[in-house]
């Protein structure tokens, strides 16, 4: 669901602004926005769809992390206008309507895979994109924490995470 | 922590995109904008104008030949990195990618983006030097090929001029029997490296090593081909004495001063320990037997 939390600041600047359209979490989303506003505050800002979280802003820390035409990219590196007439998935997608968890949620719930949780959607949006990938995966620890290399945890040490993916490749039948 | 006021235009044609670069030289080329944006949200980089290529025909894809690799423009590090067709003709390509980064980060930078910024450490410019591959730069005038090691200036500079767009990377292929290795020393899995080697080498028809390429990165401001280090190793055995004369031959060329996490001494150790290792390594895939 999109919805608007508030307007974008159009009388504050002398930004370009720009009409930016994308499929969202399978919605189709259009708004005048800033050539200058990156995808993750399009999708906060503008969207309403705060599960996308933010942290460092510069593309380290991949609490941003979203599926932008399917594949897991860092929506702080990518501008609103850069993603005109793509396709965008947020955490917020994942789930099922009926709120049963998808099984790297639920993975990460039963290895307990997450504490403060910010980073985790991010973390999701990744796991979720590369199972989706068809090139074969790697779950050696080694296999895993490359894939995990691109989203700071600052809780939990990593050890249950990388438990989470190897019990979600169980649950997705991808062992 | 978000970018100043820039211009943004997507042009659907190069000719298009080549006169608005021309006319405005802090106009700036965005592909995948993965080291581009960053540099923005830090207002490190401030272009006046973003040119978004991605609209633009004919810069898509990737084409192989028994010759060598033709990446285009808009391709992405995580397609180079699977293609199956590149794996077949350099498999140095796909070892070496698993360094470049996150996947995140390489399903949305491309191979040709990296090469333009020119980081003294990154790989994919080390790739192209080690292999002596080229750049297709097309601007106002035509087309002109520039070799790798014509095209690295110097930190973030190559000698694409403000009016041209690199339109296409080519990369060799590695043909069967040639020995290959790359490693890097990094403070972090998928930071750029502190120090990288990549070696490619033959074996002759008397066992000994020929055609020896060997190149870093994060010792200078480009990446460089360690040449000295070449000659002596070439028509040798791989013995240890001929790497402790390649080694030594090649502590000239880390020129990188210290800087806050590393010294210039520690990048000479690094680059020593490297290239021992990755002459060995090249050395047992092209099974020239001594090397240890």
């Amino acid at each position: 669901m999109t919805r608007t939390m508030r307007p974008a600041i159009t009388d504050r600047s002398a930004d370009a602004m720009v009409e930016v359209s994308m499929t969202v979490n399978g919605e189709a989303a259009s708004r005048s926005v800033s050539v200058r506003m990156l995808l993750s505050d399009f999708l906060r800002h503008e969207l309403g769809l705060t599960g996308t979280h933010v942290g460092c802003e510069h593309g380290v820390c991949g609490c941003c992390t979203v599926l932008i035409n399917g594949k897991p990219g860092r929506s702080c590196l990518t501008l609103a206008v850069q993603a005109n007439g793509y396709t965008i998935r947020t955490i917020e997608s994942v789930a099922a309507a009926d709120g049963t968890l998808h099984p790297v949620q639920q993975a990460f719930k039963e290895c307990h895979g997450l504490q403060c949780g910010y980073c985790t959607p991010g973390m999701v949006m990744n796991i979720v994109g590369r199972f989706e990938e068809p090139h074969p995966l790697d779950l050696s620890d080694d296999g895993i924490r490359d894939l995990l290399s691109g989203n700071l945890c600052r809780c939990t040490g990593y050890l249950n995470i990388i438990a989470a993916v190897r019990r979600a490749a169980e649950l997705l039948g991808r062992t | 922590m978000k970018p100043s006021i820039f211009g943004y235009k997507a042009p659907r044609t190069l000719e298009e995109a080549i006169s608005i670069l021309a006319g405005d030289t802090d106009a700036v080329v965005l592909a995948g904008g993965q080291t581009l944006l960053p540099a923005m949200n830090f207002r490190a980089a401030n272009p006046s104008f973003l040119v978004d290529i991605q609209h633009i025909d004919g810069l898509r894809g990737i084409e192989v030949s028994d010759h060598g690799i033709v990446v285009k423009a808009m391709t992405r590090h995580r397609e180079f990195e699977l293609d199956a067709n590149v794996l077949g003709v350099n498999p140095l390509i796909r070892h070496v990618m698993r360094h470049v980064a996150h996947i995140p980060i390489r399903n949305r930078g491309t191979v040709v983006g990296s090469l333009c910024h020119a980081d003294p450490s990154a790989e994919m410019p080390l790739v192209l030097v080690l292999l002596g591959g080229s750049v297709v730069a097309q601007g106002p005038s035509g087309r002109r090929e520039i070799r790798a090691e014509d095209f690295f200036q110097s930190f973030l500079t190559t000698s694409r001029s403000q009016d041209e767009i690199i339109v296409e990377a080519r990369f060799p292929a590695l043909p069967p029997g040639i020995g290959w290795a790359f490693d890097e020393v990094t403070r972090r899995h998928g930071d750029y490296a502190v120090v990288g080697v990549g070696c490619v080498l033959a074996r002759d028809d008397q066992g000994r090593a020929a055609g020896v390429r060997l190149a870093a990165c994060g010792i200078a401001d480009r990446p460089v081909r360690l040449k000295a280090a070449e000659a002596i190793l070439n028509g040798t055995q791989l013995g240890k004495s001929d790497l402790d004369d390649a080694v030594a031959a090649s502590m000239s060329a880390v020129t990188q001063p210290d800087d806050m996490s590393v010294s210039a001494s520690y990048r000479r150790r690094a680059l020593g320990t490297l290239m021992r290792r990755m002459v060995a390594e090249a050395a047992q895939h092209a099974q020239i037997g001594t090397a240890k």
